[in-house]
């Protein structure tokens, strides 16, 4: 018990024009869940990666049960015992479950010239059991859901018997239901002296979860506190570092505003069924549900992602054809996306470009060269007003923390200068300062007039911003709240409402 | 969550698709390929005879052993321009071996086996070592090999004259059916094995799948990649010693032009260029579509020029018909 099983001590990293860990400290029990906290940019994952061998630290030590060890690929992490889940998904898409379970140690027979299959399906099954994973371990990765995909990178962590499990933020995906499951799972593994590391911006999960935190700010170590002493403020003040803006709720637009954007009878196949509602502008709507709830689908419908069986879509009053989401574009609808990995970023490409790829047509010149000079004054400004933590706008994207790289879809809308805009799971892997940032944001834009559709799951963030909310289930509307009557309970109660009789809609 | 009683159900079912993949794609190739024959056979009664269907066959296993070994390389993602030259470098060195060494017959095989697993033994340390995009390394590697054959030939066919036995390899007949077909048959059951049941194989589809994924678990994916880069070699130079077996004779200037044809069999087969996905059987059968058009249309009195623009429309609508019905899914 004294002596610590990881303690990593004077850890430095740098990459290419940011110094990502500066003297990090780190230090996890045998047996303890050890929250590692921090706003986007801190380093976590960078601390995480250099443990389990992705990156090579340039400098500091780190000692595995008391002994000093060097951890120069992931292959030596796994032999100590050291497991991870990454903050993205790792996984093979087009192999099956079981195979991405045992990749790099598949069971083989006729003395290792073949592979056994049949015991690898049948080690996978054991895991699956175990874990309480109902569907097939023979399943493509890439049929599963994002949340199914993720209990696959767990099993995988676990299945190398670590004594050390790392998570990265592996709840931001899943359903309350799944994270309960989780929970109990790591509440199990820490019972058998697993030390876990749980990184994550929840801070209620947080407290209930963890036995230890420790803060880290700018590539620095901070402290580390005993979580049942230790308040929510205090440690979102020891991450920050600085006062965070208070939001009260805005006045809600004059009954009279223009409407903005009205939609009639939307519906496409079971995912969105007759979905009816209006925006006014200079109003935040909020669109609760759970997941697969139809939410997703119905913003798709009206950026013109995908094309719907039936409906009507008005903007300004004008009926509108669209046919993709340039014509979407064009009537000034932005959409930004809960994946933005898949959907939002062009990942390889720097941050300028990034910004700028919805309104090309402004930096160009007559001639129709790219003018790469406002191209860069205009990145530097969302660089900076939305506090984006980049060594400069030349940065390749994908060499951002995931926080970072939400800022950046969020300043490419900004820059198209939307009247429409649609946040889909805006705060999603978001720490608390930059969500304040983001929501004072919302504000802003709702206060200059623009209709902005906010879709969330996390009920708090919902119910502090929107001025009016709709709630959905299985593809139906199923209820219709303002903002000041709404509450936790309401909206629960009408995000689990099967519709039996077809006109339940509360006015 | 569930409870555990439902788990053990939900576990159980059968995995027998899965794990070859794209089942549906291969019966709508191999559907097309069935119609193809049925349609020519009516259309000409010189198609469905013994002696053409042997030459298709015939016809298909150059080509075919090439596509086979390109299966490979593309699953991973990526492309290997060389395949052609690198069949004619080869035989051209079993030529050497063979006739101007004065070596024994295996030497000669030995020789052009090699040479093809040395060439993708280099292009795929360039890929994987050196960073270089496949399409750059196997281009270099196609312009390489393509003058290497001309110069250690000096420019001139290579005859096996005084080894009239090296031409049996391919052109000796069981039951009227040359060797050379048995030959592509049994290295597309050894590839499908090697694919589907070894690590080599698994790997394989890994790296195609998400080669940073694949790293991170742990395998080493520079030397993997490598491996599947010499494989593919490896059926090159088979290839090349069929073709100089077959034509009794070691010509280097001819090939290039081959590896596309090749990469035309394996996409029409299913197998995606993006990586990932692909089969042998889907790959064996795409070769035979390409052959037995090319066939049934001479055979027509198509000519030639429009039996290029034909082949051409199908590869593009072969793939056009995979992505519809994955969009359906
Ligand atoms: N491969 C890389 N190349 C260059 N810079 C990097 C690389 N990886 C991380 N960084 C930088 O290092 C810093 C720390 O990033 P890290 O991903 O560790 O943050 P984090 O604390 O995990 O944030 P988040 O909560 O957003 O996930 C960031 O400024 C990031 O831009
Ligand atoms: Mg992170």
């Amino acid at each position: 018990m004294d002596i610590p099983l990881v303690l990593m001590e004077g850890i430095e990293k740098s990459f290419p024009g940011v110094h990502a860990l500066k003297n990090c400290r780190f230090e996890l029990r045998a047996g303890e869940i050890h929250a590692l906290v921090g706003e986007n940019g801190a380093g976590k994952s960078t601390l995480m990666k250099v443990l389990t061998g992705v990156y090579r630290k340039d400098a500091g030590t780190i000692r595995y049960k008391g002994k000093e060890v060097e951890i120069p690929d992931t292959k030596a992490a796994q032999q100590l015992g050291i497991g991870i889940i990454h903050q993205e998904l790792n996984l093979m898409p087009d192999l099956t479950a079981a195979q991405n379970l045992f990749i790099g140690r598949e069971p083989r027979k006729l003395g290792g010239l073949l592979l056994d299959d049949r015991r690898l399906y049948k080690d996978a099954e054991k895991l699956f059991r175990q874990l309480n994973l109902n569907f097939s371990p023979d399943t493509k990765v890439g049929d599963l859901t994002v949340a199914r995909q993720q209990m696959v990178e767990i099993a995988k962590a676990l299945s190398y018997n670590s004594e050390v499990l790392i998570m990265d933020e592996p709840t931001a995906a899943l359903t309350s239901a799944e994270i309960e499951e989780l929970f109990r799972m790591m509440g199990q593994l820490r019972e058998q002296g697993v030390g876990i590391v749980y990184i994550s911006h929840r801070m209620e999960e947080l407290k209930r979860m963890t036995d230890r935190m420790t803060v880290m700010r700018d590539g620095s170590y901070i402290d580390t506190l005993q979580t049942a002493d230790t308040s929510i403020n205090r440690i979102i003040s020891l991450m920050v570092g600085r006062e965070l803006y208070v939001n009260t709720k805005q006045a809600a637009p004059r009954l009279n505003a223009d409407t903005v954007l009205e939609v009639k009878g939307l519906s496409r196949g079971r995912a969105v069924r007759d979905v009816s509602f209006s925006l006014k502008k200079g109003e935040i709507l909020g669109i609760a549900g759970l997941m697969g709830a139809g939410r997703t689908e119905t913003a798709r419908l009206i950026f013109g992602a995908d094309r719907p069986d039936a409906g009507e879509i008005f903007v300004h009053g004008r009926k509108l054809v669209i046919r993709g989401p340039h014509d979407a574009v064009r009537h000034g609808i932005g959409y930004l996306s809960e994946d933005r990995k898949r959907y939002g970023l062009m990942t390889e490409m720097d941050v300028r470009t990034n910004i700028a790829v919805s309104s090309y047509g402004r930096f160009r010149s007559a001639a129709g060269w790219m003018r790469d000079a406002s191209m860069d004054e205009n990145a530097e400004r969302y660089v900076d007003s939305l506090q984006i933590k980049t060594p400069g706008v030349h940065q390749i994207v994908k060499f951002l923390s995931g926080g970072n790289q939400q800022k950046v879809v969020i300043g490419k809308w900004l820059t198209r200068d939307c009247d429409i805009l649609i946040f889909d799971e805006p705060t999603r892997g978001i720490d608390v300062g930059a969500k304040t940032e983001i929501y004072k944001l919302l504000d802003e834009l709702a206060a200059q007039g623009k209709g902005i559709i906010m879709i969330s799951s996390e009920l708090p963030e919902i119910l502090r911003m929107s001025h009016r909310i709709l709630v959905m289930c299985e593809g139906r509307l199923t209820g219709e709240l303002s903002g000041e009557e709404a509450t936790q309970e309401l909206i629960m109660r009408y995000a689990t409402m099967r519709i039996t009789e077809p006109d339940a809609k509360h006015a | 969550m569930s409870a555990v009683t439902e788990t053990a159900q939900a576990a159980k079912p059968a995995r027998t698709v899965s794990l070859r993949g794209g089942a549906t794609q291969k019966l709508l190739a191999f559907a097309s390929l069935i119609l193809l024959v049925l349609f020519f056979s009516l259309a000409s009664e010189n198609f469905f005879r013994f002696d053409n269907l042997i030459g298709i066959m015939l016809s298909t296993a150059v080509i075919g052993v090439l596509a086979l070994g390109s299966t490979f390389v593309i699953i991973t993602g990526g492309i290997d321009l060389s395949v052609g030259t690198v069949m004619t470098f080869s035989a051209v060195m079993t030529g050497v071996v063979i006739s101007f060494w004065g070596l024994p017959i295996p030497f000669g095989i030995a020789g052009g086996i090699l040479t093809g697993m040395l060439c993708g033994f280099i292009s795929g340390w360039f890929v994987a070592r050196m960073q270089i995009p496949p399409f750059i390394a196997t281009l270099g590697m196609m312009m390489v090999t393509k003058g290497l054959a001309l110069v250690v030939s000096g420019t001139r066919p290579i005859y096996f004259n005084d080894t009239p036995g090296f031409s049996k390899l391919a052109m000796g007949t069981i039951l009227g059916i040359p060797y050379a077909v048995f030959v592509f048959f049994g290295l597309a059951i050894l590839a499908g094995i090697v694919l589907n049941k070894t690590i080599i194989g698994r790997y394989n589809f890994a790296l195609g799948s998400n080669e940073e994924a694949t790293r991170l678990s742990g395998v080493n994916v520079r030397n993997w990649k490598i491996a599947i880069y010499a494989m593919t070699g490896i059926f090159s130079g088979i290839a090349g010693i069929l073709m100089a077996s077959r034509l009794n004779s070691a010509q280097p200037a001819l090939g290039a032009g081959y590896e596309l044809e090749a990469i035309a069999a394996v996409v029409i087969g299913g197998t995606s260029l993006s990586g990932g996905r692909g089969s042998i059987l889907g790959t064996v059968i795409g070769a035979l579509i390409m052959s037995v058009m090319t066939n049934g249309l001479r055979i027509l009195s198509v000519p030639q020029e429009w039996q290029i623009v034909l082949v051409g429309l199908v590869v593009v609508l072969a793939v056009y018909a995979d992505i519809l019905r994955r969009r359906k899914k």
